[in-house]
């Protein structure tokens, strides 16, 4: 038999694996020419990353020596690029002249994306793809204090950060999405990862778009859209892959995203075979090694003339950064006829997640404890009916065929010797001796053993442990949880993002256990407060888990229409604001013009696609929002006061405004209304409101936690103030602390009455430099709140989130 | 024979969010999960026909601003002890863009 010639273009993982099974299935059958532009043969290109570490060298990695290609008889030519594939002649050009084939195999892998931004061509800015580019990051690791910036929080985007950062450098991560890797992990996986990452000293920047890299003659630091700068010696984009087509293209082979191949690995020229990354089948691109490595087996056989055929098989994802424990595999986005199994571990940093349907493993995400990834792994792709294994399923091989996994069963068979809280070392065996003693509660043990008296994760098992030896005679506490998402009350979870320092909502689900994947209705507006009120500074508000009226910056009427309430600061208006209202109610037909119980005007029935006109016409005439829909500050109602009134003893409407510029914009566990009145006649009915001033000759009687809804109360007296700045001082601060530890939805008297008013007096009036933290820490969260939210979303530019995304009338009558 | 309508790029459609679609007979609600999942839903709350698009979204489900109903977004029925049902459509993503069933539209306007 003549030998043919085959030339392979490109050295990589797939071409490597080809060449090895065709030199095992038919040794001689084929001359090989083997082109690379790398100048180098085939190594493992998934294993740059402990190169980069440090952990591994390059003579470690590579996978073929020249010793391997002498054997097999390959004429190599590594730092050759292929530039063209003459298909009548059946010739391949690269810059050394022509090369004839009889059969060709493109094995040209991807090209990295690099982002169309300003600067992205300055020296510094780089990809992560090959081993120049390891190298030019471990040299740039080798200035002190070198700074790198990685754009992309994916697979390599993180193995380039992690490495960088065991080199010594100071590494920053910007991510486009909201968590890291979120094509492979669920939101609660990835903040698990994030924690794991700024642990090791690395800055994740999630939901950061990236406007431009910053330099002069070479790269100096990257800006993000909403202004923030990092500084950068290096910036590595590994935002995303496409495969390398160009050659094929131009050789007008069929290619779409990719070149296109048959199941035999066969592209639209007979004697033009492909693998790798560069191909697309079956309309999929592949960009992990696994399915290359089935893409290899079947092109030796095709070009040994046996027949074999492509079929993809699944994936599954592991990070290769020591002592980050990840693994996912498979499909596990919530769908129709689909169950999960979650399974948290807080104290362990253990997340589980299984995607079940039919009976069948789908899909796994698994982080923190992934020696059962494999495990799993196989269950989905072998599709094994789990009925029989289901209540057990998520504790892995271990527990199958075994003792029921029943966890109290579990903390039944624990010594006496295991530890149940961690953070005070209590062993069970002290709880059940302090069960014995006749501590027969939760508290009671607490207050004799100082077990889950911290952090209170570990409040579960000191229960089970209660229940366990107690039998029926333990009655649960009969705490009302926050909702069906947990067991934790208000307080608890209130308690425990202070205590934890839980900064997003990621975190408390996963850190406090949560049942559910996103939590509903009932506790995401809760959370969402909690976090704000408790980090301002570090939490971004999360619009999506805000009720209709918050997110929408109006009051939602009966039939889908809003109403809109402009502040009127104090009561007090002019006739420029009454002119831009009456305006405004004409341009966009407001039904009704009411003035409201709050000493406003409310302008009600507007379409949802007009807010942001009419917020900016307001805005035009110097009004902001009232908030008249936020859990926030409302109004200051006010009396005339001094200014006019022939019995005002202090300027009653004054104050009142002075407060309201204040506290505007303010979140708080409820509603908060102030009244100010200008003497004991009280006009602006100060009595009755959450915070009131009654204004005496001598100064101001400083009232809170009244009510006048469904429940009436007048107002307590919290102190007596002599100055005005005194009393706005005091003021604030009772705000302060009112937002710092109500549970959401209390009103300031319902709050008082659990905490007690002494307590409040103590701390707000008495306690001077309490008072002043607390003021301190207000200014600090209205620093980033006292904002109007209408002229952020009246932007001509967002205009059309607030318009139906589709209008299908028209084409429905055409 | 399903004929599908390309509405928008599912980036239009903020996660836990959903945006509305015009049609001859009445809004569809059009969802987009956490996890990347689109469905569609007519925008009347079976209870008093609140807006459903301006719900809170949690995991598949809705629920509704006006007073609370909460409902399954794949089904379209309430949850929990509630009664009722939404109508719920065809809907589908493909390449990051939205397709609704044309069939909808046509159903509607011949209604
Ligand atoms: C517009 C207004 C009635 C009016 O025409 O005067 C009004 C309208 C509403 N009130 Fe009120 N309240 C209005 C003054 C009051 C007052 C009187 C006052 O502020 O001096 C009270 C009693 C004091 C108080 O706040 O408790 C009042 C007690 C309530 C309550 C009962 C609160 C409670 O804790 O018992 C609710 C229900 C709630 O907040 O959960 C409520 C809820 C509402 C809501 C937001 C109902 C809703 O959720 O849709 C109404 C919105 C209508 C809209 O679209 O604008 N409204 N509401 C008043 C707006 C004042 C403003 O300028 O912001
Ligand atoms: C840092 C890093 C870590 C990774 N980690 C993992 C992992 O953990 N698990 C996993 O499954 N996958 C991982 N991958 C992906 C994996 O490396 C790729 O899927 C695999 O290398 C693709 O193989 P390939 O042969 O298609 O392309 P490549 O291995 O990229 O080889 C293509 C070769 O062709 C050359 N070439 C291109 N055009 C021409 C031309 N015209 N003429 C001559 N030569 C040309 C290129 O220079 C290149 O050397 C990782 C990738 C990187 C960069
Ligand atoms: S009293 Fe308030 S909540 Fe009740 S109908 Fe009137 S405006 Fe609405
Ligand atoms: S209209 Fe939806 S719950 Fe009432």
């Amino acid at each position: 038999m003549m030998v043919q010639k085959l030339v392979v273009i490109g050295a990589g993982m797939a071409s490597g694996r080809v060449l090895e099974h065709l030199f095992e299935d038919m040794p001689g059958a084929y001359d090989v020419t083997l082109f690379g532009a790398e100048p180098r043969g085939n190594y493992n290109r998934i294993m740059l990353s402990p190169v980069l570490s440090g952990e591994k060298t390059y003579e470690d990695i590579v996978t073929h020596d020249a010793a391997w290609y002498d054997a097999n008889a390959v004429t190599c030519r590594f730092g050759e690029t292929v530039t063209r594939i003459d298909r009548a002649r059946k010739v391949v050009v690269s810059a050394k002249g022509e090369t004839p084939y009889d059969k060709l195999l493109i094995a040209t892998g991807s090209a990295p994306f690099m982002i169309p931004i300003a600067g992205r061509d300055l020296p510094g800015v780089m990809a992560y793809r090959d081993l120049d580019d390891t190298n030019a990051m471990v040299a740039a690791s080798a200035k002190p204090g070198a700074k790198a910036v990685v754009i992309g929080g994916g697979l390599l985007g993180l193995e380039a950060a992690a490495g960088q950062r065991l080199r010594g450098m100071e590494v920053v991560v910007l991510h486009l999405m909201g968590h890291l890797m979120e094509r492979q992990l669920d939101p609660a996986a990835g903040y698990l990862l994030q924690k794991d990452l700024e642990r090791r000293g690395i800055h994740v920047h999630c939901k950061a778009q990236t406007k431009a890299i910053l330099g002069n003659g070479k790269v100096e630091a990257v800006l993000l859209d909403d202004g923030t700068v990092y500084d950068a010696d290096i910036v590595v984009m590994a935002v995303g892959i496409r495969p390398e087509t160009r050659i094929a293209t131009d050789a007008h082979l069929e290619v779409e995203r990719g070149i296109v191949v048959s199941d035999q690995m066969i592209t639209s020229d007979p004697d033009i075979l492909a693998v790798g990354e560069c191909v697309q089948h079956d309309g999929q691109l592949f960009g992990l090694v696994a399915p290359l490595y089935d893409m290899a087996k079947v092109a030796a056989k095709t070009l040994t003339a046996e027949a074999a055929a492509f079929r993809p098989q699944q994936t599954s994802t592991k990070l290769k950064v020591t002592g980050v424990d990840l693994f996912s595999a498979g499909d596990f986005a919530e769908g129709e006829g689909r169950e999960e199994i979650v399974f948290r571990d807080p104290s362990r940093g253990v997340y589980k997640r299984l995607v079940l349907q039919d009976n069948r493993l789908i899909g796994a995400v698994i982080y923190g404890d992934t020696a059962d990834g494999n495990w799993f792994f196989g269950l989905i792709k072998d599709k094994t009916d789990i009925a029989e294994m289901r209540e057990t399923l998520i504790f892995g091989p271990a527990y199958q065929g075994g003792a029921s996994a029943d966890p109290m069963a579990a903390v039944a068979a624990l010594p006496p010797e295991a530890e149940i809280c961690g953070c005070n070392g209590v062993c069970k065996g002290k709880i059940t001796e302090a069960i014995a003693g006749g501590a027969t509660t939760l508290e009671a043990v607490r207050a004799r053993t100082k077990a889950s008296s911290s952090c209170g994760s570990c409040t579960g098992l000191v229960e089970q442990v209660l229940a366990v030896t107690l039998g029926d005679a333990y009655a649960a506490p009969a705490v009302k949880p926050m909702c069906p998402c947990t067991d934790l009350t208000h307080e608890d979870v209130r308690r425990l993002i202070k205590s934890q320092a839980l900064k997003s909502m990621p975190a408390v689900m996963q850190e406090l256990g949560w049942k559910t994947s996103c939590g509903c209705h009932s506790c995401r507006p809760a959370l969402n407060f909690y976090l704000l009120a408790d980090w301002p500074l570090e939490y971004r508000d999360d619009r999506q888990s805000r009720f209709v009226n918050e997110r929408n910056h109006a009051n939602i009427q009966k039939d889908g229409t809003y109403s809109v309430v402009p502040r009127m600061w104090g009561g007090v208006t002019s006739a420029r604001e009454l002119r831009a209202i009456a305006d405004a109610a004409d341009k966009y037909n407001v039904p009704m013009v009411k003035v409201t119980g709050g000493q406003r005007i409310d302008l009600l029935g507007v379409k949802k696609e007009d807010l942001p006109a009419m917020w900016a016409d307001l805005n035009a005439a110097g009004m902001v929002s009232g908030h008249a829909y936020s859990k926030g500050l409302r109004t200051v109602k006010t009396c005339v006061g001094t200014e006019f009134c022939r019995f005002g003893t202090q300027d009653s409407t004054g104050l009142g405004i002075k407060l309201e510029k204040l506290l505007w914009g303010a979140w708080t566990p409820h509603k908060v209304k102030l009244g100010v009145s200008g003497c004991p006649r009280n006009c602006a009915e100060a009595t009755c409101k959450d915070v009131g001033v009654v204004c005496v000759d001598s100064g101001y009687e400083i009232g809170v936690a009244g009510a006048a809804g469904m429940e009436v109360k007048a107002t307590e007296l919290l102190a007596k103030a002599t100055t005005e700045p005194e009393t706005i001082e005091i003021i604030t601060a009772f705000v302060q602390l009112y937002r710092e530890n109500a549970r959401y939805l209390d009103r300031p008297w319902k709050w008082v009455a659990k905490v007690g008013l002494p307590w409040v007096q103590a701390t707000v009036v008495d306690d001077l430099a309490a008072r002043r933290a607390l003021v301190e820490r207000f200014e600090i969260s209205q620093s980033v709140y006292r904002k109007d939210p209408w002229a952020e979303h009246a932007r001509p530019e967002d205009r059309a989130d607030w318009a139906p995304l589709a209008d299908l009338t028209l084409e429905a009558a055409e | 024979m399903t004929t599908w309508i390309d509405i928008g790029s599912v980036v239009q459609i903020p996660r836990r969010g959903a945006r509305v679609v015009k049609t001859a007979h009445g809004c569809v609600a059009v969802f987009r999960t956490h996890d990347d999942r689109i469905f569609a839903l007519d925008d009347r709350c079976p209870h008093k026909g609140g807006p459903l698009s301006e719900g809170i979204v949690h995991g598949t489900r809705v629920t509704c601003p006006l007073h609370n109903l909460v409902l399954d977004l794949e089904t379209g029925l309430a949850t929990g002890e509630d009664q009722g049902r939404v109508a719920t459509h065809p809907a589908r993503l493909e390449g990051g863009r939205i397709l609704l069933d044309a069939t909808l539209l046509a159903k509607r306007s011949a209604a």
